[in-house]
């Protein structure tokens, strides 16, 4: 037994109950800070106690999802610890090791940049990577940056780690190429392919050779059935894939899930083709701990909605329904799941804080277009309500549409003013506004405080 | 009237959202009654001399700068001579280096670049991020402000008597040092302000819309007729708040 360890932890447990009960927002990175700056190396300790192993989870879309999901399918076969609050740094994962008392396996989403760290710190037996888009620059750097770090943190891994990819995004099928314990995962169904590349789409070009590639089906933004025209370099065979797949609106999607082990069909109670790819991505990275299909069916069936990422709230006589938008590939989903069924009233929350991106640009690459004509009243909120305004005008929302109202609680209450009673309010906010609008709606007693798990 | 403009590699050089600055030029001038006719330039195709009134290009991720830069350096005089003609320009971000002297990496190489800008960018080890605003004098005696955000590794270094876009208020500019930020050559603009940086500093749309004009008029630019502009007011203060609390720190 580690002494100082145990005193640590026991010090960082004590901050994390202090901080839940001054009330000041769930306490969940405070103690792994704590911990972090006593002795990083804690967290390597704490990981290494862990005797089924631990589950890494990075993503620039859906990774709280895709890990949230994967909680559900593993929660029955497994005592778990997992950062359920989305606290993705290595604090964050750290606060989770200290408050987990009697686990054996760690499931943890990572951030994009701390994922090699965390690599080395936990010597993961997964390790799943789901997509890579452009996301807040001024964060991360460019794509490409995070793309050599994780091939270099890749390249590190134990040969014994299980690497689950995505084989529909070219940067990732290329990073594990040549390793041999792989699983490849994607979609496969034409039917829901994009007539073309969305103006945001990223990766466009051979990651070998440059020549644009040419898709036989693109999904979601540069994710699809890819092939280069020059050099061959196309989409591997698939180890895990979603086939037809049918999407019921903001309800829910049904799709035959194809595995070594079988196929199962599975019910998702989330909206949208990005969703199929977080439960394909949290369904790989199960069959690599020996679940069986039918388990993760199971689970996947039983799952709702992580933390902000799809909610639909009660609100008195309306319904408000959240969806997180964060940058352009992820919100490009969201407004398509929107399009079948246009909501009679948005409420679009933009905060420029450092969680949401400081650099607001990433909004002229949403494509708002197709959506516009048809939504009745659009409400602009948050820090940066003006420039949110600014971009809807010019993606063509005519001025008596547009209520611009800087002040996020005056502008959800006018929106709820905006809808009939027995709809719904659809609200697509960035981070730090879906933070503060949950704080709204817990003091109205609408939520629960995230800390106590969920809605 | 009809403002002809090239859009120089939309499918490469677009990743702050340059596809705004385009939309901001397209309504100014509609509401205006002009009509911009906008023509992209790709990889291999020819650039006419005096088919454009306004030259755009944008930034792009390293990569997508490279696989462009070679068609780049076969239009490099075509570019001079249309900005020499009276042709005007907006250059953002990595099209504003890459229409300067050249790029001067880590390990001394030159990457040439078109020559119009008489500036040298230099490869940094750290990266210059965060919101800016600046103070301009394009016209003598009218000073306005321009508020936008900066994210480069490059420091653009302008040589002595090259005329700067404005001067840093808050934020880091073109080298962090010098105060300076973008580069002026006649009707022609660089700037590392991206994303898009015309919605919420209309004024210097209109700026371009009318040397645009000049040019195919074989005129003087004309005076546009001013615009409500509420929002792009509002957009402007709390950029240039923002550059205010936290503008060029490291």
């Amino acid at each position: 037994m580690n002494v100082r360890l145990e005193l640590e932890t026991i010090a960082a447990r004590a901050v994390g109950a202090v901080s839940r009960a001054a009330g000041r927002g769930g306490g969940t990175t405070l103690p792994g800070k704590l911990l972090w700056k006593l002795d990083p190396a804690s967290v390597d300790a704490l990981a290494a106690r862990l005797t089924s192993g631990v589950v890494l989870i990075s993503a620039t879309n859906g990774k709280t999802t895709t890990t949230a999901m994967a909680a559900k399918i593993l929660g029955g076969e497994h005592r778990l610890v997992w950062n359920r609050a989305g606290a993705n740094l290595l604090s964050g994962l750290a606060s989770a090791l200290v408050s987990a008392r009697s686990a054996d396996l760690g499931l943890f989403e990572i951030d994009e940049g701390a994922l090699p760290e965390a690599i080395w710190r936990t010597r993961p037996r997964v390790v799943s990577l789901g997509n890579l888009f452009r996301d807040q620059l001024d964060r991360y750097g460019e794509l490409e940056l995070v793309a050599e770090r994780w091939r270099t943190a890749v390249e590190r891994l134990p040969g014994w780690t299980t690497l689950v990819v995505n084989g529909d995004d070219p940067i990732l099928a290329e990073l594990a190429e040549g390793r041999k314990q792989v699983l490849r995962f994607g979609l496969d169904d034409p039917r829901h392919a994009r007539p073309s590349l969305q103006h945001a789409a990223d990766s466009k070009y051979c990651v070998r050779c440059g020549t644009p590639y040419e898709y036989a089906a693109a999904y979601v933004g540069h994710l699809g059935d890819y092939r280069c025209p020059a050099c061959g370099h196309e989409r591997p065979p698939l180890d895990i894939a979603a086939r037809e797949i049918e999407l019921v609106g903001l309800t829910g999607s049904r799709f035959r899930l194809d595995t070594p082990q079988g196929s199962t069909a599975v019910e998702l109670a989330l909206p949208g083709l990005y969703n199929v790819y977080n439960a394909v991505a949290a369904a790989s990275l199960s069959l690599a701990l020996d679940v069986s299909p039918t388990t993760i069916a199971r689970g996947l069936a039983d799952f709702s909605a992580a933390f902000g990422r799809f909610e639909r709230i009660p609100a008195g006589t309306k319904t408000i329904v959240v969806l997180l938008i964060k940058n352009p590939a992820g919100a490009n989903e969201v407004l398509r799941t929107l399009e079948v069924g246009v909501p009679p009233v948005l409420l679009i929350a933009l905060n420029d804080a450092i969680a949401d991106g400081q650099d607001v640009s990433w909004i002229w690459d949403v494509d708002f277009e197709p959506l516009l004509p048809h939504v009745g009243r659009v409400v602009a909120t948050g820090d940066r309500a003006a420039e949110l305004g600014l971009r809807l005008v010019y993606g063509g929302l005519s001025d008596d549409r547009l209520e611009v109202i800087p002040e996020l609680e005056e502008a959800l209450d006018r929106s709820l003013e905006l809808v009939d009673a027995g709809t719904e309010l659809v609200i697509l906010p960035t981070y730090t506004a879906m933070l503060s609008l949950r704080g709204i709606l817990t003091e109205r007693k609408y939520v629960r405080p995230y800390w106590d798990g969920g809605t | 009237m009809t403002i002809r403009v090239g859009h120089l590699y939309p499918e490469y050089l677009n990743i702050y959202a340059d596809r705004g600055n385009i939309a901001v030029l397209t309504r100014r001038a509609a509401l205006r009654g002009h009509e911009l006719v906008v023509e992209s330039i790709g990889i291999g195709e020819q650039m006419r001399p005096g088919a454009h009134d306004l030259l755009y290009i944008g930034g792009g991720q390293d990569r997508e700068q490279a696989l462009i830069a070679p068609d780049l350096a076969d239009k490099s005089s075509t570019i001079r001579e249309a900005v020499a003609g009276g042709a005007a320009l907006l250059a953002v971000c990595g099209g504003y280096q890459l229409l300067g002297r050249g790029y001067r990496g880590r390990d001394g190489s030159l990457m040439p670049g078109v020559g119009l800008f008489s500036h040298e960018t230099v490869a940094g080890t750290t990266r210059m991020i965060g919101d800016v605003l600046l103070e301009c004098e394009l016209e003598p005696g009218t000073r306005r402000r321009l508020a936008g955000f900066e994210n480069h590794a490059g420091r653009t270094l302008l040589d002595s008597g090259a005329e700067a876009l404005g001067r840093v208020v808050h934020g880091f500019g073109n080298d962090g040092e010098s105060g300076l930020e973008g580069c002026r050559v006649g009707r022609a603009i660089g700037t590392y302000l991206h994303g898009p940086l015309l919605p919420r500093n209309a004024w210097l749309a209109d700026w371009l819309l009318a040397q645009a004009l000049a040019h195919s008029r074989g005129d003087t630019a004309p005076t546009l007729e001013p615009l409500p502009d509420e929002l792009e007011a509002e957009a402007f203060r709390v950029a240039a708040e923002r550059a205010r609390e936290r503008g060029g720190r490291r």
